[in-house]
């Protein structure tokens, strides 16, 4: 056990957690000084989110220290944390959508200083407050819930700073802002920093991690397997440690000689999302689609499959029309789409695999209006093996299942349609290092098969290694288009933010 | 995005509309019978909402806090019977202050034991309250009474001749105010005062809004629902008592029933079943349109028979455009 | 097979505890007045009472599989009932002979199947295309089907029908009384449904999870106008069952039916969120509280302490079920209940 350090600001000693057998993390130490900024690097299952809740003091250590300002703590409990100073920012930011901004970043601070009234000119001045000191400027009256979600992350980090926070935890902060987002927060931790205010960040992403952390801590199946300055990391590091493995990432598969047009998308337009939107997809091709705040990808990938309806334009697959706005008609002309938000979009949690995989061929299994259940199951059995989805056994509820295992059903309902063009929007948002590469792999073998793919992703070098085209979006508009093995990284981003 | 589909437009449009209803209504009604709009109209039809609109306040509470009672009228018959039976049979002569008091004393204690399952067992709401509402109703006709009592202690029927105002019009109609009503008016003070003047108040509306996050920065979920569910049951009890002393009968088999009037004038109000909004606004311009309906559809050439219909109609239209619009609002944003 | 939950064994599952609870209810019932319980004129009594109120538990049943609730199934059934006595009244006294009153019951029967699926879809509708909330929408329903029945009867019991029309409600075929055929019936016919049909299937996923149901190119808009309508056929099945029973049809008949049917359906294991349910259960539901309900009577325990009893025994089964429940609610389920 390390000596205890007097100048850290929350430190812990030891600490291991065990859930029923299970072993989140193993006599881990942890420590944070004020200003700094750390990262906490791992992949899903490494134990950070536990090491996150018991600094938050939502769950209690079976063994270890915690001391914060030197002082030992014996039983953290959400306040008490709170009152020390730690603030956790989870990746749906705990606002209440149905209050104003100015009432949600001064709920927190009324509520530890135990304050019975209300005074909404109160309420109004810290959050003008709190706002300045991230220098950040938004309508303090207007209801959270229509907010874009990168000012939402804003007011989750103004209202920890107005209950005079110490330490702010942010988990996956950047999983749903765009790259230029991503700019604007790393900003405001360098000023979070400046400020004597330390930050611990867990992140998947693993470029921004390096570049604002002074030092990056490594979990692997609740150890830690690496700490250091962040100099001393690099992407190809981090992933060795995070892995146990080295994982390089392949270009993307040769395309096929003549690529036959598969679908044509043709003047689409959306009022507020998208206007004389055209490209085709070709068979055997991953087309990339990409874009900032407001580019309108999301809206166009949920457009091709039907979830939004365009006020005008057209889509013909193989020479036939689609019907727009109708998810129906679009499945069952052969195209399918893995949505982007698995657990609220994607998956039925409390369902078996089985279920899960099998509901885009209920029909097909339907005999004089009852189902073929043997059929079903072997069916689901046969795709979900395919995919090599990790179980012990496929009638087990699939929220028992790894982020990429999930992922994997997802893939195998869809799949097992035999669909000739595939949407995949963030296909690898959430899952760990290991499965992301898997997934990637999936993806250039499915358009290998024949298919057209279409990935939707601001993650620049999963799109890179991934596609062979990639169209640049911004405020509606296709704004250029890019080869794949023409360009870096670098070079992406900049026609993304240009 | 803003203005016109952003929630606060689009809220006060439901109060509007109901504004607008309410209107509407009494305008057909004046054309129908020139006497509608009349004191004593006015009078009859504020005297009609006192016990629903106590009611109503109480129902709304449970909404904005995320979930929904239907046990309310159990509690206020319940409270009221058992303190008209407990009076009459230890105290005959009690001042009604204190009837009142014992009154909202039982509701409170009722309104806890809901308060235990729904804020300490974390169970279902609706189907929480479906189960006490059979509880205390069939508690109260099995081990309290199942008599209907006209003999009221004697304060409790003097209570129901204190008037605020009446008089004679010129046209000879008689109106009176009672005093009930300023109860009414001072259960909207408190309860206006209590959401938003108060943390407790705001945290009820945190609550509605997502009880994860309000678990999260560390308010006190259970305390806070523990409140509203006693609260509300006083309330209850509140208006149960007051039915009692104005109907000049204590019958316990009346108000159970009554639920989906009270919830109606609260959703029509704009209270959303989702949790997290609601204003004493809308729902006392719900209350009075459902007042309205109920006592005056005569008046505008609907036979009484077809009152269930209207309202239901009412609830229909006044839930399902402001629903509609939304679904709109929401395929044309996304 | 394709069970929604790992049930270990079908020791495990509530509903084997639901059958102990409806033995036990039985035998304990039986034990304390044996004459008079366990007689043959109390067991047929029990037979023709409770499908009346078990049928529409089966449909509350299927449309609770939604994550929804119908709150307007005894306005379906009464107004189903009110508008076929008015057929029968009208166009087919008492003293019909019996070719021609057996063909206008048919044609009662028909309008009120009629009534119900029509409903039905209107329920559907308003949440399927409005977007209403279904404890709304069905409340509001509610309130129109019952004020419609009112309006129609002007309050009163409509009667004065032919001979035929007792069949249903008061005859026995087999040994067993028709009503209880007409129930196991329906209940064998909506298990077929819920477990074997890919329609069943559909309900229980959209219950656990709407959205990844759209998401999942299911046809949710035509699937819960299904539901709804099924919903209100049942309905008035039931309307028709009650209707046959009391020789006659009144607005507010069984109004203490819909409390009854929700308690059923939560206590037979039906998850009030949606996405689980077993009609073995609610069977086992309907028994537990027929035999509770008779043996109270039995034992000169007054119908206010029946209301009493069956609100506790909601209550402690829910109490008892908690974990149970609160692991299949979703995180951020928009419905309530």
């Amino acid at each position: 056990m390390a000596l205890p350090d007097p100048g850290a600001f929350v430190s812990m000693m030891g600490v291991t957690k065990r859930y029923a057998g299970v072993t989140a993390l193993d006599n881990v130490d942890f420590r944070v000084g004020a200003g700094e900024a750390i990262c906490l690097a791992g992949e899903n299952g490494s134990g950070k989110s536990t090491l996150l809740k018991i600094l938050a003091g939502v769950e209690q250590p079976t063994e270890g220290v915690i001391q914060i300002d030197g002082l030992q703590k014996d039983q953290l409990n959400p306040r008490l944390s709170a009152a020390a100073g730690i603030m956790v920012i989870f990746q749906d930011f705990s606002l209440f959508p149905n209050l104003t901004v100015a009432e949600n970043i001064a709920f927190a601070c009324q509520l530890t200083q135990h304050q019975k009234w209300f005074h909404k000119r109160d309420a109004r001045t810290l959050a003008t407050v709190a706002l300045e000191r991230i220098g950040v400027d938004i309508p303090i009256d207007e209801r959270v819930e229509s907010l874009p979600v990168a000012h939402k992350q804003l007011v989750a980090i103004a209202r920890a700073l107005a209950s005079e926070a110490r330490l702010i935890i942010m988990d996956e902060p950047t999983t749903a802002l765009t790259e230029r987002e991503v700019r604007s927060l790393l900003r405001i931790i360098r000023m979070l920093k400046d400020d004597g205010v330390a930050v611990v960040f867990v992140s998947h992403k693993l470029a921004e991690v390096l570049e604002v952390s002074e030092r990056v801590v490594v979990l692997r199946n609740g150890c830690k397997v690496a700490e250091g300055p962040a100099e001393e990391f690099d992407t190809t590091s981090l992933t060795r440690h995070m892995t146990g493995r080295d994982v390089p990432e392949h270009p993307p598969n040769r395309l096929i000689e003549t690529p036959e047009t598969l679908m044509q998308v043709r003047n689409l337009n959306k009022e507020g999302s998208f206007h004389d939107v055209s490209f085709d997809i070709r068979k055997g091709e991953v087309l990339g689609i990409t874009g900032l705040l407001g580019s309108g990808r999301t809206s166009l990938a949920k457009a091709l499959f039907g979830l939004v309806t365009p006020d005008k334009g057209q889509i013909n697959l193989n020479g036939h029309p689609i019907p727009l706005g109708d998810p129906i008609a679009a499945a069952s002309s052969q195209i399918g789409y893995v949505p982007e938000d698995r657990l609220t979009e994607g998956l039925f949690l409390t369902q078996s695999i089985i279920r899960n995989v099998a509901i885009g061929r209920l029909d097909h299994h339907d005999k004089h209006g009852f189902l073929d259940l043997p059929a079903l199951v072997g069916d689901a059995s046969k795709w979900s093996n395919r995919f090599k989805v990790k179980t012990p056994s496929i009638e087990a509820p699939v929220q028992s299942l790894s982020g990429g295992n999930q992922q994997r059903v997802v893939l195998a309902r869809w799949l097992a349609r035999a669909p000739l063009v595939l949407i995949l929007n963030g296909p690898s948002v959430g899952v760990d290092v290991g499965s992301k590469s898997d997934i990637h792999d999936i993806i250039r073998n499915l358009a290998s098969s024949g298919l057209g793919v279409v990935v939707i992703s601001d993650d620049l070098p999963e799109l890179i290694s991934t596609c062979h085209r990639i169209l640049v979006m911004r405020l509606g508009k296709i704004i250029d288009e890019v080869g794949a093995g023409t360009v870096t990284e670098d070079e992406l981003a900049y026609k993304l933010a240009s | 995005m803003n203005g016109f589909f952003s929630p606060a437009g689009f809220f006060t449009r439901n109060e509007t509309l109901v504004a607008l209803v309410i209107l509407g209504f009494s305008c057909i009604a004046t054309v129908s019978d020139p006497n509608f709009l009349s004191i004593t109209t006015v009078s009859d039809i504020l005297r009609a909402s006192i016990v629903l609109g106590i009611l109503a306040v109480a129902a709304m509470l449970v909404l904005i806090s995320g979930g929904i009672d239907v046990s309310f009228t159990a509690v206020a018959v319940s409270a009221m019977y058992m303190t008209t039976t407990f009076t009459l049979a230890y105290w005959p002569e009690m001042p009604w202050p204190l009837i009142f008091l014992l009154s909202i004393c039982i509701g409170g204690l009722l309104g806890a034991i809901n308060g235990i399952f729904i804020a300490w067992l974390k169970l279902p709401t609706l189907i929480v309250t479906l189960g006490t509402l059979s509880v205390f109703r069939g508690f109260l006709l099995t081990f309290v009474g199942s008599q209907r009592i006209s003999a009221l202690p004697p304060d409790m029927r003097g209570f129901s001749r204190l008037m605020v105002a009446r008089g004679t019009t010129e046209g000879g109609s008689f109106y009176a105010l009672p005093l009930a009503f300023v109860a009414l008016i001072f259960v909207i003070l408190l309860t206006w005062f209590l959401l938003n003047y108060t943390v407790l108040g705001r945290s009820i509306y945190a609550l509605g809004g997502s009880v994860e996050s309000a678990r999260r920065i560390g308010i006190n979920v259970l305390r806070i629902q523990f409140f509203i569910y006693v609260y509300v049951g006083m309330l209850a009890g509140l208006a149960g008592i007051i039915h009692g002393s104005m109907s000049r009968m204590a019958d316990p088999f009346s108000l159970v029933g009554h639920e989906l009037s009270v919830i109606a004038a609260v959703v029509l109000g704009g209270a959303r079943l989702v949790g997290g909004y609601g204003t004493l606004t809308g729902t006392l311009l719900g209350v009075a349109l459902i007042v309205l309906v109920q006592n005056s559809l005569i008046v505008v050439g609907i036979p009484s028979t077809w009152q269930s219909v209207a309202i239901g109609l009412l609830i229909l239209i006044g839930t399902g455009v402001p629903a509609w619009q939304a679904k709109k609002a929401a395929a044309e944003a996304a | 097979m394709t069970s929604n939950r790992k049930t270990s064994t079908w020791r495990q599952a509530p509903e084997f505890r639901l059958a102990i609870i409806a033995v036990v209810v039985f035998a304990f019932m039986g034990m304390l007045s044996p004459e008079r319980f366990l007689s043959e004129q109390n067991l047929t009594s029990m037979a023709f009472q409770f499908p009346e109120f078990a049928i529409l538990a089966l449909a509350i049943t299927l449309v609770m599989m939604t994550g929804g609730i119908d709150l307007s199934v005894v306005g379906i059934a009464n107004l189903s009932a009110v508008v076929a006595a008015l057929i029968l009244t009208e166009f087919a006294g008492p003293d019909l002979p019996m070719q021609a009153s057996l063909l206008w019951f048919g044609f009662a029967l028909v309008a009120s199947l009629l009534i119900g699926a029509v409903a039905g879809v209107l329920n559907g509708a308003l949440v399927a295309f409005l977007g209403l909330p279904p404890i709304l929408a069905t409340l509001g329903a509610g309130l129109v089907f019952t004020g419609l029945a009112i309006a129609l009867t002007g309050g009163s019991a409509v009667m004065g029908f032919p001979e035929v029309v007792a069949v249903i409600g008061n005859t026995q075929v087999l040994g067993l009384p028709t009503p209880l055929i007409i129930f196991i019936l329906l209940a064998m016919a909506l298990h077929l449904l819920m477990t074997r049909t890919a329609f069943g299937i559909r309900i229980s996923m959209f219950g656990t999870n709407p959205l990844a149901a759209l998401y999942a190119a299911v046809d949710v808009k035509g699937m819960l106008l299904k539901v709804y309508m099924l919903s209100g056929l049942f309905a008035s099945v039931a309307g028709m069952v009650i209707m046959s029973r009391a020789n006659s049809a009144k607005a507010d008949y069984g109004s203490s039916y819909l409390l009854l049917s929700v308690l059923i359906a939560v206590l037979g294991g039906v998850n009030p969120y949606g996405g689980y349910g077993r009609v073995i259960g609610v069977v086992f539901a309907v028994l537990s509280m027929q035999f509770l309900s008779s043996g109270l009577n039995m034992l000169q325990v007054s119908n206010f302490a029946r209301e009493l009893i069956w609100g506790a025994l909601l209550l402690f089964v829910m109490t008892t079920n908690t974990t149970f429940w609160n692991t299949f609610r979703l995180p951020l389920a928009r419905h309530k209940k």
